[in-house]
């Protein structure tokens, strides 16, 4: 496909790279040439320096014949004319980043209809929403959902302690009564798609599935504590950290802000009422502890530093904060603080990329493979994808252990009338299901580039 | 630095160059010659060789950076020139390796200068390789790779940018295969129209391949010993022309195929080319008018010897050494000019002259009136500083890498200033002939075998524009792990 990205800070290269990862002809445009310099020498597209809502400059990227346009320029404004112009242009789809609360609100619909876009998106809303729901989840896990959360995903990093260390995959089943299936395993930087003799090890990220009523069961078996946080304190009042209150303090939470700006504090007492704001150094760890971080039930570190973040949700780990999130930018920074022993990162720019990533394959898909949903799983290094399976194929009616698999390819599950069956050698793939299928290495288009 | 894979696209050079050797083996099967044994050798080494690194040498990590672009380049174009002299040796048609080295290094660079005295004496095959490396080293044989081999990662682009002439590179579409696809196509159309063009006009099949394959590497090898002066005025205007059109920058008839005329007719760089090629043929026109006998002829010969030095071809209609002394003072200097960037042309390149001009009008100003802010405008875009400042650099550096080579190539007994002078911008140029003792109807088999390993140096730096060469000959490059 031939997609343009206006605007190349860190969302816009974040996508520039995805993209060109998934074969797509990319043109990038900004206006500063350091950048597109920068971006000319690191990946395989084609950069122009201009104005991304410049009539001229669009045609040069040829938007005429462009698929998709995405604008996320460091300007709501500049994004939403950039894909105005985009698509009298002639483009087919537009998307906008557009980030300011103003505009998040209701007249949001009324805008995308009169400016034509395809999609909005809001990278801190989108991250907030992940923030809240892992909040209700166990410490230390992230969850995926698919197919209408008939099917759940979850990534767990395991401890020392955790009672999954040292055994094999096939004592596991036998173990547990709950019915489960470990997928994916991320050792180091490395990322395996493990059989019934790997055994696990502390340290090890693993992709476990199964169905969501087993679930609790589950992280019961696994000695995963699950307390609703009742208490969150937040640092640093950036957008991400204004959806995130407003939505906790929706659910009944009570919410606590820090941050150095008094402006900033009054604003969300205005906006928030039942928020309670503290004007003060956040990173100083007295005041942490004079507002009570120690009987805080969450943590969640949303300054615009990404080192910030990271030493001050270590300190919160140090205090015995049951759930700590770091918001992270810079992957280098993710991984690092990773492999550091810090549990639950969020990074605004990767969930952008997972959205329009699966935006650009559903648009993909309507043109030729089959794909419902993709997520990027264990830090982009696997790819979880659902496919619909019309009709019967080479895959249909034969025991899934009779399948000449790929190497690193998965059947995760499989989804039939709505129920989730989390496969074993004996089940088939029959016509009507959905089925999710984990791969490490390579890149599908249909559900049977998963043979050999 | 990632050694293991400049050792690993090495390799898929090497097996490029097997698959490549293949065409003239055909060639030498067709007609029968004694070229078949020397080139299976050849090919059976060079399979060996590049299928021992691309098999043994595993890269794990398949990241590289500029330094390993100009590294990869520098390597695969004298491992090329190496492997690509054995049939010459092989086949006892250039007895000694240096002379083939010096040849194969002049094919590959399209300089087309010689060290064979009696060129109709070579057999097809042979005289078929001399002008098919023109044509592969003409667009790049690392561009050829691009396109054809299926699993490059994006970071090629520090490979090709390395090869390709110019002082920037620009992408025509986004995917850097497919824009190295497209330079071919629209290569091999060129070329097969020229092909066409030539044979419509009576020339016999395997020279009209042959001048076609060395006009589109702007090369120019031929295979008689005046070149191109026994053929027909028709066929000397056809490949007048399409010597001027291969000096142009290849984006031009990307967009002309896109149909795209905007950007072509406000091209600076096109009209400049053609303006000095216009004007040049001009005033040679009146210069040598005495010598002949009447208007048309002179205009052809002057036409034909303006583009074969500014494309830096290398072809000849007749010995302009005979010319009088305005003419070839103005040869020689419009050797330094080149063609345009993005061409297959040599020399320094018609876009960099346009911006040394343009830097030195906004020194001046800017002596005069020294809180001027000067901006300087290029393609209808600002051009940036640095990029100036680049392009001031690479002309110091080589008028330096000129004078070095030229004060070695007068080490030469028994040559005169004016030979030793040409035969040296020559080969740093990639055009072919010189004057005097290196003229149109000399050859470079004079000059003793060292000086034809620097000579061949030369025309390397020439074609690849120093800086691969120079980085890859300091020992710092590859002390440092």
């Amino acid at each position: 496909m031939n997609i343009i990205v206006i605007g190349c800070g860190k969302i816009g290269e974040t996508l520039i790279r995805s993209f060109v990862k998934e074969g797509h002809d990319v043109v990038a445009l900004d206006n500063r040439d350091t950048v597109i310099q920068d971006l000319t020498n690191k990946y395989d597209v084609m950069c122009l320096c201009g104005n991304g809502a410049d009539c001229l400059t669009l045609q040069e990227a040829g938007v005429e014949k462009a698929e998709m346009v995405v604008a996320v320029t460091g300007s709501d404004e500049v994004n939403m004319l950039a894909c105005f112009l985009a698509r009298r242009l002639g483009a087919a789809h537009t998307i906008a980043r557009i980030r300011n609360p103003e505009y998040n609100d209701r007249s949001l619909g009324f805008l995308k209809e009169q400016l034509g876009l395809s999609m909005a998106i809001n990278p801190e809303l989108l991250a907030a929403q992940d923030l809240f729901h892992s909040l209700k989840l166990p410490a230390g896990v992230k969850v995926e959902y698919f197919s209408r959360r008939n099917f759940e995903m979850i990534e767990v990093k395991l401890k020392e302690d955790s009672v999954l260390c040292g055994t094999s995959l096939m004592e596991l089943r036998s173990k547990h009564d709950a019915k489960f299936l470990v997928c994916v395993v991320q050792r180091g930087n490395e990322v395996i798609i493990p059989d019934g003799s790997f055994r696990l090890q502390a340290g090890d990220k693993i992709g476990l599935t199964a169905k969501p009523t087993e679930m609790q069961k589950l992280f019961k078996s696994m000695k995963l504590t699950n307390k609703l946080a009742k208490d969150v304190m937040i640092l640093g009042g950036s957008k991400t950290a204004f959806y995130l209150a407003k939505m906790l303090i929706g659910s009944g939470t009570n919410v606590k802000l820090i941050d150095v700006d008094r402006h900033v504090c009054r604003n969300f007492c205005d906006a928030l009422p039942a928020l309670s704001a503290v004007h003060g150094d956040g990173t100083q760890q007295d005041l942490l502890l004079e507002e009570g971080l120690t009987d805080q039930d969450a943590f969640v570190a949303l300054t615009g530093m990404d080192e910030e973040n990271i030493l001050m949700s270590f300190f919160a780990s140090s205090q015995n904060v049951p759930k700590v999130v770091a918001k992270v930018n810079r992957e280098e920074m993710a991984s690092l603080s990773e492999r550091l022993g810090l549990e639950r990162i969020i990074s605004p720019k990767e969930i952008i990329a997972n959205v329009l990533l699966r935006y650009a394959r559903a648009l993909q898909s309507s043109m030729g493979s089959s794909i419902e949903t993709l997520y990027q799983v264990m830090d982009g290094k696997a790819e979880a994808l659902e496919f619909a399976v019309n009709g019967s194929s080479s895959l249909t009616g034969i025991p899934l252990k009779d399948l000449q698999l790929k190497k690193n390819i998965l059947i995760a599950g499989i989804i039939r009338d709505r129920k989730t069956i989390i496969p074993t050698g004996t089940d088939q793939i029959l016509s009507g299901d959905k089925v999710v299928v984990i791969s490490a290495s390579h890149r599908l288009a249909a559900l049977a580039d998963i043979l050999k | 630095m990632n050694r293991k894979m400049v050792l690993s696209l090495t390799g898929r050079i090497i097996l490029l160059e097997a698959a490549l050797l293949a065409v003239p083996l055909l060639i030498s099967l067709i007609y029968g010659d004694h070229g078949t044994v020397p080139f299976l050798i050849t090919i059976a080494i060079a399979l060996a060789s590049g299928g021992a690194l691309t098999l043994l040498v595993k890269p794990k990590n398949q990241t590289i950076y500029a330094k390993e672009g100009f590294l990869v380049t520098a390597l695969a174009w004298l491992i090329l020139s190496a492997i690509g002299a054995l049939p010459f040796v092989l086949s006892k048609e250039i007895p000694s390796y240096i002379d083939a080295f010096f040849e194969t290094v002049s094919g590959f660079t399209t300089t087309g200068a010689s060290i064979l005295t009696d060129v109709e004496a070579m057999c097809h095959s042979m005289l078929f390789w001399r002008s098919f490396t023109h044509w592969m080293g003409g667009m790049g044989v690392l561009v050829l790779m691009v396109a054809i081999v299926p699993s490059l990662s994006g970071q090629t682009i520090h490979v090709l940018r390395a090869e390709m002439p110019g002082p920037t590179m620009g992408k025509l579409v986004p995917k850097l295969k497919d824009t190295a696809r497209i330079l071919y196509l629209l290569y091999m159309a060129l070329t097969a129209l020229e092909f066409v063009m030539l044979l419509l006009g009576g020339m016999p099949l395997f020279d009209s391949a042959i001048h076609a394959l060395g006009t589109a590497g702007t090369g120019g090898f031929g295979i008689k010993g005046d070149s191109i002066g026994s053929y027909s005025p028709y066929l000397q205007w056809v490949i007048a022309v399409f010597m001027m059109l291969f000096g142009v920058n290849f984006n031009m008839y990307y967009l002309l195929v896109i149909r795209q005329f905007k950007p072509v007719f406000k091209s600076e760089e096109f009209w400049t080319y053609v303006i000095v090629v216009v004007l040049s043929s001009a005033v040679i026109t009146v210069n040598i008018l005495p010598l002949y006998a009447n208007m048309a002829e002179a205009a052809r010969h002057a036409f034909f010897q303006v583009n074969t030095i500014v494309s830096t071809t290398g072809f000849s209609t007749v010995d302009f050494d005979q010319w009088p002394q305005v003419s070839r003072t103005l040869l020689v200097l419009l050797m330094f000019m080149g063609g345009c960037a993005g061409s297959t042309a040599g020399g320094l390149k018609v876009s960099r002259l346009v911006l040394l001009y343009k830097t030195i009008r906004r020194e001046l100003r800017h002596l005069l009136h020294p809180r001027s802010v000067g901006v300087v405008r290029f393609e209808g875009k600002r051009v940036d500083n640095s990029v100036l400042v680049s392009v001031s650099t690479y002309f110091a550096l080589y008028m330096a890498l000129f004078a070095v080579f030229f004060i070695i190539v007068s080490f030469q007994p028994g040559y005169d200033f004016t030979s030793n002078f040409t035969a040296v911008a020559s080969c740093f140029n990639n055009i072919g002939p010189g004057l005097n003792l290196v003229g149109p109807t000399q050859s470079f088999a004079g000059y003793t075998p060292l000086i034809k390993v620097f000579l061949s140096f030369a025309m390397l730096f020439g074609r690849l524009e120093i800086y691969p060469l120079l980085i890859s000959l300091s020992p710092s490059t590859w002390l440092k792990k």
